[in-house]
C-alpha cells in the first residue's frame, strides 16, 4: 500500500502575487497623475475590464461560449440605475442588489445554456439577451425605452464621498472596485474549484471521474460571471448617472468577446490588457476617423484569430519565455 | 387574412436569405455570423445596378446573387477555408471581424442612409380580393422563394452534386477516399450559400431596407431560422421562415407592445426543448 502524494507546491506557488502584477495595480495610480483630464475614459475602462473579466470567466476559464453577456451586464445596470432613480441612491448596497439581481438570472439561465453544445450556447445566450433587450425596449414606463434611463441620483460613497463632475469619485470607486474583484477572482481561479473548472474545459470526460460534478460546477461559475458583468453594469450606471438602451445590445456582446480574445481569453490579465489596448485604440482611431474605426477594429480580430490565438498576453508570454528561457510566466 | 399573407411573404424572405445559412452552417458547420454582410453585397449590387445603371430589375436579381457568389468564393478560397477545422467559438469572431469590416466599408462607399430602390411598375401595386390585399412584389417574392426552395431540395437529395456534398460533409476523410474533391464541392457549396444570400439580399431591400447596419440587424433573425428549423434541412428552414415570418407580422400587427420578444422566447424555449431543430439530424461534430 503506497499512498499517492502529489507535488501541489507548484499550483500554490502560482497563487502568490508576482512583482509584476503589484507593478500593474500601480498603474490605475500613476493613471489618474498622468491623465488627469481623461478620467472619465480610464473609468470606462476599469468598467469594461470588469465587464471583460466576467466574460473571462466563463468563457476562457470554463469554456462557455456566449453571445448574449450584455445581458448581465445590462440587467445589472437597469438594476443599479433604478434602484438610484427611484431613491435608493446608495451605490455600494445598489452594487450588492445589481449583483445579486444578476447573480439570479444567470443561475436561471444557466440551466438552459448547459443542457446545449457550443452553437445551441451561442443562440440560447444571444435569444436571452434579445429577450431583456426586447423588454427594456418595449417597458417604456419602467426603461424609458429608447431614450434610456434619467434620473439617477446617487448619494455619497460612505456618506462622504460624493460624486463629482470631473469624475474624481467615480475613478478611484471604479478602480477599487475592479481591484477587489479581480483580486477575488484571482483567488477564485486559483483555488480547487478554480482548477476543477479549467480541467472540466480541457477534458470534460475526464473531470466527472475525478469527482467533479460538471454541470455544477459549470452552473456555479456562469452565475459567478454573471454576477461580476452585473456589478461591471452597475458601476456604469452609477458612475454616468444614465443607462442606455444599448447597454443591451448584440454589438456590446460582440465587441465584448473581441476584447477579450483581443488580450488573450483564459488568463486575468489578458482581459485587463484586451480592454485597455482596445479602449486606447478605439479612443485614437475614433477620433481620427469616426465612421470607420469599426473596419480596422474587425482587421485587428481577424489577424488575431488567424495568426495569434493568444492575443496579447499569449505575445507577452512569449516574449517573456524568449528573455528569460528557464520558466514560463504564467499567471 | 392580410397579415396572413404579408406574414407569408416576410417569412420566405427570410427563407430566401437565411437558406443560404442553413447550407453554410448547416451542411458544412461552419458558424458564420457574417452571412447577414454577403446579403447586404447583394442588396448594394441590386441598388447600384438599378440606380446608377439603369438595369432592369429582373436582370439585377441573378447579377446580385452572381456577384455575391464571386465574393463567397474569394473570400472562401483565402480566409474561410483557413477555419474549416477551427473551434465554433473561433469561427464567431473571424465572421464578426468580417461582420464589422463590411459594415464599414458599405459605409464608406455608400453612406450611412438607407438606399432608395425603384420597383418596376409591374411589380408594383396590389390585387385586391374581398378581405385580402396581396402586393404583387410579394406574390412575386413568394413565387421565387418557393421555386428556390424545391430546387434546392431536389438538389440536395437528387444530384450526384447534392450526395457529394452530404458524403463531404458527413465523413471528409472517407470523401475523399472515394475520389470526391472535397475542397471544391465546400468552394461550390459556399458559393452557393453566398448567392442565395445575395439574391435574398437583392430581393429583401424593398421590405427590409439596405443601410451599413443590416447585417446586424437581421442576423439574430437568421440564427434563428436556422436554429429551429434544424441546421441542414431546407423543409426545415422553409417551414421555421414561415412560422417566425407570420408569427412576426401577426404580433407586431395585433400586440405590438410585445414586439419581437415572443419570437425570442419561442426559440430560446425550442432550443432547450430539441436542441437540434424541428427537422434537424444531429451535428457530424
Amino acid at each position: 500500500m503506497s499512498i499517492v502524494s502529489i507535488d501541489l507546491a507548484p499550483l500554490q506557488r502560482a497563487d502568490r502575487w508576482r512583482v509584476a502584477e503589484w507593478a500593474f495595480w500601480l498603474l490605475p495610480v500613476l493613471g489618474y497623475f498622468v491623465f488627469p483630464d481623461n478620467l472619465v475614459l480610464l473609468t470606462q475602462i476599469a468598467i469594461t475590464a470588469l465587464f471583460c473579466l466576467s466574460l473571462d470567466l466563463i468563457l476562457g476559464y470554463a469554456g462557455i461560449v456566449s453571445l448574449g453577456h450584455a445581458a448581465f451586464f445590462g440587467l445589472g445596470a437597469y438594476t443599479a440605475g433604478l434602484l438610484a432613480s427611484h431613491g435608493w441612491g446608495e451605490p455600494l448596497s445598489g452594487l450588492a442588489v445589481a449583483a445579486l439581481a444578476s447573480g439570479v438570472l444567470g443561475f436561471i439561465t444557466s440551466l438552459l445554456v448547459l443542457r446545449g453544445a457550443d452553437l445551441t450556447r451561442l443562440m440560447v445566450t444571444l435569444g436571452v439577451a434579445m429577450m431583456l433587450f426586447e423588454l427594456a425596449n418595449k417597458l417604456t414606463f419602467i426603461t424609458g425605452g429608447v431614450d434610456g434611463l434619467q434620473g439617477i441620483e446617487m448619494k455619497p460613497i460612505f456618506g462622504t464621498f460624493g460624486f463629482d463632475m470631473v469624475g474624481k469619485t467615480a475613478y478611484w470607486y471604479s478602480m477599487v472596485v475592479l481591484f477587489l474583484m479581480f483580486w477575488a477572482a484571482r483567488k477564485l481561479v486559483h483555488s480547487p474549484f478554480g482548477l476543477s473548472i479549467k480541467g472540466i474545459r480541457l477534458n470534460v470526460a475526464r473531470m466527472p471521474a475525478l469527482g467533479a460534478p460538471v454541470n455544477a460546477r459549470l452552473a456555479a461559475i456562469y452565475t459567478i460571471g454573471a454576477a461580476y458583468a452585473g456589478v461591471a453594469g452597475a458601476l456604469m450606471a452609477q458612475t454616468t448617472q444614465f443607462v442606455a438602451l444599448d447597454v443591451l445590445s448584440f454589438n456590446r456582446s460582440a465587441e465584448l468577446l473581441l476584447i477579450l480574445v483581443l488580450g488573450g481569453s483564459g488568463s486575468l490579465y489578458g482581459a485587463m490588457l484586451g480592454t485597455i489596448v482596445f479602449m486606447a485604440a478605439h479612443h485614437v482611431l475614433s477620433d481620427m476617423n469616426p465612421e470607420y474605426w469599426q473596419f480596422w477594429l474587425g482587421a485587428m480580430l481577424m489577424l488575431i484569430v488567424l495568426f495569434a490565438r493568444d492575443g496579447v498576453m499569449g505575445g507577452l508570454r512569449t516574449a517573456a519565455a524568449r528573455l528569460v528561457p528557464r520558466k514560463l510566466a504564467a499567471p | 387574412m392580410t397579415v396572413l399573407f404579408d406574414g407569408i411573404a416576410s417569412g420566405m424572405l427570410l427563407f430566401l436569405i437565411s437558406v443560404g445559412l442553413s447550407v453554410t452552417l448547416g451542411l458544412m458547420n461552419f458558424v458564420n455570423l457574417a452571412h447577414g454582410s454577403f446579403a447586404m453585397v447583394g442588396g448594394y449590387v441590386c441598388v447600384t445596378l438599378l440606380n446608377k445603371a439603369g438595369v432592369p430589375f429582373l436582370a439585377c436579381l441573378p447579377l446580385a446573387a452572381l456577384a455575391t457568389a464571386l465574393v463567397g468564393v474569394a473570400l472562401e478560397r483565402t480566409l474561410y477555408r483557413r477555419l474549416y477545422t477551427a473551434t465554433h467559438l473561433d469561427q464567431v469572431l473571424f465572421s464578426l471581424a468580417l461582420v464589422f469590416m463590411s459594415m464599414s466599408a458599405m459605409q464608406y462607399f455608400f453612406g450611412a442612409q438607407q438606399q432608395p430602390l425603384n420597383l418596376p411598375d409591374f411589380l408594383k401595386g396590389q390585387i385586391n380580393l374581398p378581405g385580402l390585399d396581396m402586393g404583387i412584389y410579394r406574390l412575386f417574392l413568394i413565387a421565387v422563394s418557393l421555386l428556390i426552395a424545391f430546387g434546392l431540395q431536389s438538389m440536395v437529395s437528387g444530384t450526384r452534386f447534392g450526395a457529394q456534398l452530404r458524403a463531404s460533409v458527413d465523413n471528409p476523410r472517407t470523401a475523399r477516399g472515394v475520389g470526391i474533391n472535397v475542397e471544391r464541392i465546400f468552394t461550390l457549396t459556399f458559393a452557393l450559400g453566398s448567392a442565395l444570400a445575395g439574391l435574398g439580399g437583392a430581393m429583401g431591400v424593398e421590405m427590409l431596407g439596405l443601410d451599413p447596419g443590416f447585417p446586424v440587424k437581421y442576423i439574430v433573425y437568421f440564427l434563428i431560422v436556422v436554429a429551429v428549423g434544424g441546421s441542414g434541412s431546407i423543409t426545415g428552414s422553409l417551414v421555421a421562415s414561415l412560422i417566425l415570418g407570420v408569427v412576426d407580422v401577426a404580433g407586431k400587427y395585433y400586440v405590438p407592445q410585445v414586439g419581437s420578444f415572443v419570437i425570442y422566447a419561442v426559440m430560446v424555449v425550442m432550443l432547450v426543448f430539441r436542441p437540434q431543430g424541428l427537422f434537424g439530424r444531429m451535428a457530424a461534430r
